[in-house]
């Protein structure tokens, strides 16, 4: 087997596109892959200032790092969960990251809040991915908001998206089928542009290019990663990947295309704006917004009070 | 040869020569999960992998709030 390129000995095959790459020919064909999405999904332009939510692992790294090198103007957000080392490790990654290249980043760390997700889970009984999702799209919100960004790119891959939208189909989750897509607009005056420009490569596809690059992110997965559904929707689909190559990017790219709009079209809670949260007064879809409510879970524990 | 499999952290020995996708059957590795390291380079199911060979299978799925 040869690079499709240059006929060198190729690093990386990529059974999804039947094609070899070697690694200096992988990793433009890779940034490639981010410019077409970001393009075509209209994303962003090389003017806008896109704050990059950066976990420490080697999807948000890998973006950042293809972000940087297409020439887009991006600042890092780290959202710290206070999950013992694992977190620790994480920020030092990140800093390092951005310390190495000369990159603006912000640092939130949830502890300071007294809502690190441990305690917050044990308080709440929440599952914590439950919790720590909560938490965390608040913080990027919040900071985005804050600091005046008009766009938050994620690193959620293409594993990451086929997992969801089988968990969506799954349940028949219609609402959110209508929501799933890599570009959200703002519907609230506090809300920012989130941009998902990672949707159409695969994990092995990031982590390939993270490696290739040189990029020194957390190998390990968080401690209560273990047992989440996403994984069983993940470990279900690479069987049928290995079986069948192509097959996530067809479900994920054929949905965006063709099911997706009538899913949106169908669903007049899409239309519908969130209100602002009573306390906080970020987006809410009821009285309080998902973060709040948990905090006034937490309050009567003697938790933190609400913003 | 000595693989190294993470995450988790575990480590096996194993003795023949073999290619990398009869390693990663053997290992329970589905194609396209892990990445399979030797010496800071990149290796291909059809690569073979020897006795003296010092492998890391690096798991790429992550999961969890996304």
């Amino acid at each position: 087997m040869r690079c499709v390129r240059c006929r060198a000995r190729p690093e990386v095959y990529l059974r999804a596109h039947n094609a070899a790459f070697c690694r200096a020919c992988y990793i433009p064909w890779f940034q490639r892959q981010v410019e077409r999405t970001l393009t075509s999904g209209r994303m962003c332009t090389r003017d806008d200032q896109v704050l990059v939510a950066v976990s420490g692992g080697k999807d948000s790294l890998a973006l950042w790092d293809a972000l940087v090198t297409l020439g887009y103007r991006t600042s890092g957000l780290h959202v710290a969960q206070g999950i013992g080392g694992y977190s620790a490790t994480s920020r030092e990654k990140v800093e390092r990251f951005a310390r190495d290249r000369g990159l603006p980043l912000l640092v939130h760390d949830l502890a300071d809040e007294g809502l690190a997700i441990p305690e917050v889970a044990s308080t709440t009984r929440r599952a914590p991915c439950s919790a720590c999702g909560t938490l965390k799209r608040y913080a990027f919100d919040r900071v985005a908001h804050v600091h005046g960004f008009a766009i938050l790119a994620t690193g959620h891959n293409l594993d990451d998206e086929a997992a969801r939208l089988l968990g969506n189909l799954l349940r028949w989750q219609t609402t959110h089928l209508a929501r799933q897509r890599p570009v959200l607009d703002p519907r609230h005056p506090t809300q920012v542009r989130k941009i998902r420009p990672l949707v159409l490569v695969s994990e092995y596809e990031t982590a390939a290019y993270a490696f290739l690059r040189g990029i020194d992110y957390v190998v390990e997965e968080c401690p209560y990663a273990e047992g989440a559904t996403q994984l069983l929707y993940k470990e279900a689909l690479d069987r049928i990947e290995a079986g069948s190559p192509g097959t996530k990017l067809a479900f994920v790219r054929e949905f965006f295309r063709s099911a997706q709009p009538l899913f949106a079209a169908s669903e007049p809670a899409d239309g519908a704006p969130p209100r602002s949260c009573t306390r906080c007064g970020m987006p809410a879809f009821d009285e309080l917004c998902a973060h709040c409510r948990l905090l006034r879970v937490l309050a009567p524990a003697g938790g933190p009070s609400a913003a | 040869m000595r693989v190294h499999l993470h995450p988790p952290h575990r480590t096996v020995e194993l003795s023949g020569r073999r290619t990398v996708a009869a390693l990663l059957r053997e290992l329970g590795v589905l194609p396209g999960t892990a990445m399979v390291i030797r010496r800071d380079v990149l290796l291909l199911e059809g690569d073979t992998v020897e006795d003296d060979d010092e492998i890391e299978v690096r798991r790429v799925i992550s999961g969890g709030n996304a």
